[in-house]
């Protein structure tokens, strides 16, 4: 019972942090590719209480000016964080449009919660749009995943015999294939200009695509445990066709098994899109992901001079823990 | 333990110095014409090490064509006539004194008498005559033989006597005497043999013995530890020597330690480890300004450089190449006021101010304010007008669409990709902002990254690309060096390459102006030549002009004489001179 509901309280968790990631457009103050050209690497906007005129209830920010040795606040004039605010307008899954934002600061202040990278882009914004190619990438490359892994093993555990041999020996090169070296050699063959949405296609099809092969194993032996139960036996001996005994009784045997690689393999692909777009091969500037934020840690100043850019590798172990920890939730302990 | 542990590591830190012990400069004989240098007085002694990116690829300057290797064996090596790159001025070296006859078609010049190679073999004419036969000939293929080429005809070269030899140019050629700063004498009884026998090529890779290795140069190779590190120690017998008469070079050795990158060079430097930075980023030159060690070295910033960052839009012949898609936008490219427009859009100052964080300069033509002698003052700079850029795009037949998307007269939409060297952070950065800044013109930009040599590829060989963000110059300040880019038939000459007639009236014009600039001997007249191709280039807009960084360098403050310069190699031309405030006195002095 305890099992329950910490599985409960993480996928609640995961839930939540998937709906802010997919209102990106309403929780983040600012647009990902609006640059304000005299904030770069602004840090973190500081909210105050206390002004000039005392005590406020509502936070307040000042407006960041760049002098000789960085950044300072002009005290002259606090700028009030306010709600609902009407800012850039953005859409949801291309479905609805708006321009209400959670929160937001009057012009010509800026709230930048996560400070700002060299462009003067709000971090906190970028993290929020970027995480939707990367926990998008993730989901829709585990799909991709899944259901080949779950076609290829259900076909190799029940039939056997030649095509179990066979399928089984693609999946044994596919298993020692150098994962990354191959998804860089692959994406070196591209035309050069393949627009960001066409890029982001390509990758989780790359990305999906190659690592079936161990999925496939666990659904196989699950499939060929199946096949041997008595119940199954007995709908063979009552004339069951093969489509019927598959979809009612065999199938039904390796959600299990799917559902604990989805909770494994989702990081590890978010973390395979973070690191194509990290060395230059995923989604292309101006829009963000979690990996190709962190390719400007590269250098050495920045990495050294401007910690708050950390963000979205914050951002990817924190995923990473919570889908490790679903997963091992997840796993059906020995009885 | 501990005790005894430091102590181990004392001793072998001894025997490390006593190891690296530099053989001492030879006495000054009185037949010896050596070149008196002005400067402060250094004290003999102890050794500095600059880190680099990669390894050097080789030690032989004819057949070198990287930085890396330049930067190493230029110390091993001299001239005849030397650009003092403080001044931007020639002055002698090997050759103590040159004369131009009146038609500027013969130089005679006149070598040092009694000086010696670093294995102490004399020097004289027919070293001078056998090194320009190795750049002259075809088969050893140097990158320079054509620098040396008149109209197509190379110069000839002839020894008068054994101390004096004879250039003679097929016509006029203005500066003649600066082309002497990039090749280096080299000995004829070391080098003579492998190249009878055709082995040339293959000479002084970086394993050859030291003892081969022989220059005129400041410094001479000691060790190589492959992967590592080269060693360079003192030529004793160099022919400079300072006011006092004393022999130079100062420093026993130069250390040479093959580092990685740019970053590593910068963590060298901050650990101490490296007394010296060639070149630094603005970003690392902010960070080594902020850190404490900053009050122990001298960081310079010598304002603009010489090179020029560009947009280069692809007006190459496609006709016969499988690249339709790209053919279809020339149709754009082609148009002056296409190109005017996005000129117009570019937010300059802010190029200079994000990717140069203010430690660079805004560019509309190919010589910078860095060139003082030679900058077209006349060329305008208009300010960033992004109404300035709809108003030619209208009068050129483009509309807008509802959503804002710029549309060519047949209802296309302009859309384009800019490649851009993924190694270079500057130029990614600059294709960004530019990206964004042409977004607001309805431009869909789509930023390529890719692999340096890929990129060149497609730029010189395959035209397989829309645009392109590169950056060219900071040879030389002359105008001799820019030909290849601006000669319709130059090799340079990247937005339409391998022409073999000039495809418009300006670049005829741009043609003419520059070949006769390098016949006319007189600066002024020279000058109001080269004005005028700066300012043709400006109006047509081959290349779209963005920023030029400053030159940014650094060493320790125990580092004497150093003087960097705008000019390549920025800290270590005088290296002769360098020296170490601290220098424990080899009983020298």
């Amino acid at each position: 019972m305890r099992n329950k509901g910490r599985i409960r309280f993480l996928v609640l968790f995961m839930a939540g942090l998937h709906a802010v990631v997919l209102f990106a457009g309403f929780f983040a103050p600012y647009d990902a590719k609006d640059q304000d050209r005299d904030l770069p690497y602004a840090p973190p906007t500081r909210l105050h209480f206390k002004g000039a005129s005392g005590l406020h209830l509502r936070p307040f920010a000042y407006a960041a000016t760049a002098d000789a040795d960085g950044y300072r606040e002009d005290r002259t004039q606090e700028y009030s964080l306010r709600f609902f605010v009407k800012g850039s307008s953005y859409s949801v899954l291309g479905i609805f449009q708006s321009d209400r934002h959670l929160f937001g600061v009057d012009s010509p202040a800026r709230i930048m919660l996560l400070g700002a990278d060299a462009f003067g882009r709000d971090e906190f914004s970028r993290l929020l749009f970027g995480g939707q190619i990367s926990l998008a990438a993730g989901l829709l490359a585990t799909l991709v995943t899944l259901a080949t892994a779950a076609v290829i093993g259900t076909i190799s555990g029940f039939y056997g015999g030649w095509i179990d041999e066979s399928l089984m020996g693609v999946s044994e090169l596919f298993l020692s294939l150098p994962w990354l070296y191959f998804l860089m050699g692959v994406r070196a063959f591209l035309p050069l200009h393949v627009s960001p949405v066409g890029t982001f296609l390509l990758l989780i099809g790359v990305i999906g695509l190659i690592g079936w092969a161990r999925p496939a194993r666990l659904v196989r032996g699950a499939v060929l445990s199946a096949r041997t139960r008595n119940y199954v036996s007995a709908a063979r001996g009552f004339g069951g066709s093969d489509l019927h005994i598959l979809t009612r009784h065999i199938l039904p045997e390796t959600f299990g098994v799917l559902l604990t690689q989805a909770a494994l393999l989702i990081p590890l692909y978010v973390a395979a899109e973070a690191t194509l777009s990290f060395f230059g091969l995923g989604v292309s500037e101006p829009v963000p992901s979690w990996g190709n934020m962190l390719a400007a840690l590269q250098h050495y100043s920045v990495l050294v001079s401007y910690g708050w850019l950390l963000a979205p590798a914050a951002a990817l172990v924190v995923t990473s823990v919570i889908y490790g920890m679903l997963a091992d939730a997840l796993q059906p302990r020995g009885s | 333990m501990k005790a005894i542990a430091r102590l181990a590591l004392v001793v072998c830190l001894c025997a490390v110095v006593s190891q690296a012990s530099a053989p001492t400069p030879q006495p000054v004989n009185q037949g010896e014409e050596l070149a008196r240098v002005e400067g402060l007085m250094g004290r003999y002694g102890g050794h500095i090490v600059i880190g680099q990116r990669s390894e050097p690829k080789t030690l032989n300057p004819v057949t070198a064509t990287d930085a890396v290797s330049r930067e190493v064996f230029e110390r091993l090596h001299a001239d005849l006539i030397a650009i003092n790159r403080a001044t931007q001025k020639t002055e002698p070296a090997l050759a103590k004194s040159w004369k131009m006859s009146p038609d500027g078609r013969t130089f005679t010049l006149k070598l040092r008498k009694g000086i010696r190679f670093s294995d102490g073999h004399p020097f004289d004419a027919d070293d001078v005559v056998f090194s320009f036969t190795l750049y002259l000939d075809e088969a050893v293929g140097a990158p320079q033989r054509d620098l040396l080429l008149i109209d197509g005809k190379p110069l000839t070269i002839t020894k008068v006597d054994q101390y004096t030899v004879r250039f003679s140019l097929p016509r006029p050629y203005a500066a003649a005497e600066r082309l002497f700063d990039s090749f280096a004498i080299l000995p004829r009884h070391i080098l003579e043999k492998p190249y009878r026998e055709g082995k040339f090529v293959q000479t002084w890779p970086l394993n050859t013995p030291p003892t081969e290795v022989v220059g005129l140069g400041p410094f001479r190779v000691k060790q190589y530890w492959p992967g590592q590190r080269i060693l360079l120690e003192r030529n004793p017998y160099y022919w400079k020597a300072d006011r006092e008469n004393h022999r130079l070079p100062y420093l026993d050795e130069l250390v040479f330690l093959f580092v990685g990158s740019e970053d590593a060079q910068v963590m060298r430097f901050e650990a101490g480890e490296t007394d010296l930075i060639n070149r630094l980023s603005s970003e690392n030159y902010a960070l080594l300004s902020k850190e404490q060690s900053a009050r122990r070295s001298q960081l310079a910033d010598l304002g603009p450089s010489l090179e020029y960052n560009f947009l280069v839009f692809n007006l190459n012949d496609l006709s016969g190449k499988k690249l339709d898609g790209i053919s279809r936008k020339q149709a754009w490219f082609q148009d002056l006021k296409f190109r005017q427009a996005v000129s117009a859009a570019v937010d300059r100052d802010s190029i200079v101010k994000l990717v140069y964080g203010t430690r660079g300069t805004a560019l509309w033509g190919n010589v910078g304010p860095g060139n003082k002698m030679w900058v077209n003052q006349s060329i305008p700079h208009p300010q960033r007008s992004l109404e300035g850029a709809r108003q030619l795009l209208k009068s050129a037949g483009f509309t807008w669409d509802a959503s804002g998307q710029l549309l060519d007269h047949t209802g296309q939409p302009v859309e384009f990709s800019i490649a851009t060297s993924s190694s270079n952070a500057q130029r990614m950065k600059m294709a960004t902002l530019l990206q964004d800044d042409l977004s607001h013109l309805g431009m869909q930009v789509h930023v390529v990254p890719l692999d340096f040599r890929a990129m060149i590829d497609r730029v010189f060989q395959s035209f397989d690309y829309e645009a392109a963000i590169m950056g060219l110059g900071g040879g030389d300040a002359d105008p001799n060096p820019e030909m290849n880019v601006w000669l319709s038939s130059g090799g340079t000459h990247l937005w339409r390459m391998n022409e073999t007639q000039p495809a418009t009236a300006w670049e005829r014009e741009i043609d003419q102006l520059m070949n006769e600039q390098m016949i006319t001997l007189d600066y002024h007249k020279r000058k109001k030549l080269y004005d005028r191709v700066q300012q043709i280039i400006s109006e047509q807009l081959p290349f779209i002009f963005l920023a030029t960084p400053n030159i940014l360098t650094g060493a320790k403050g125990e580092i004497g004489n150093f003087q960097p310069a705008l000019l390549d190699h920025y800290t270590l031309w005088n290296a002769d001179q360098l020296y170490l405030r601290n220098a424990e006195s080899a009983g020298v002095r």
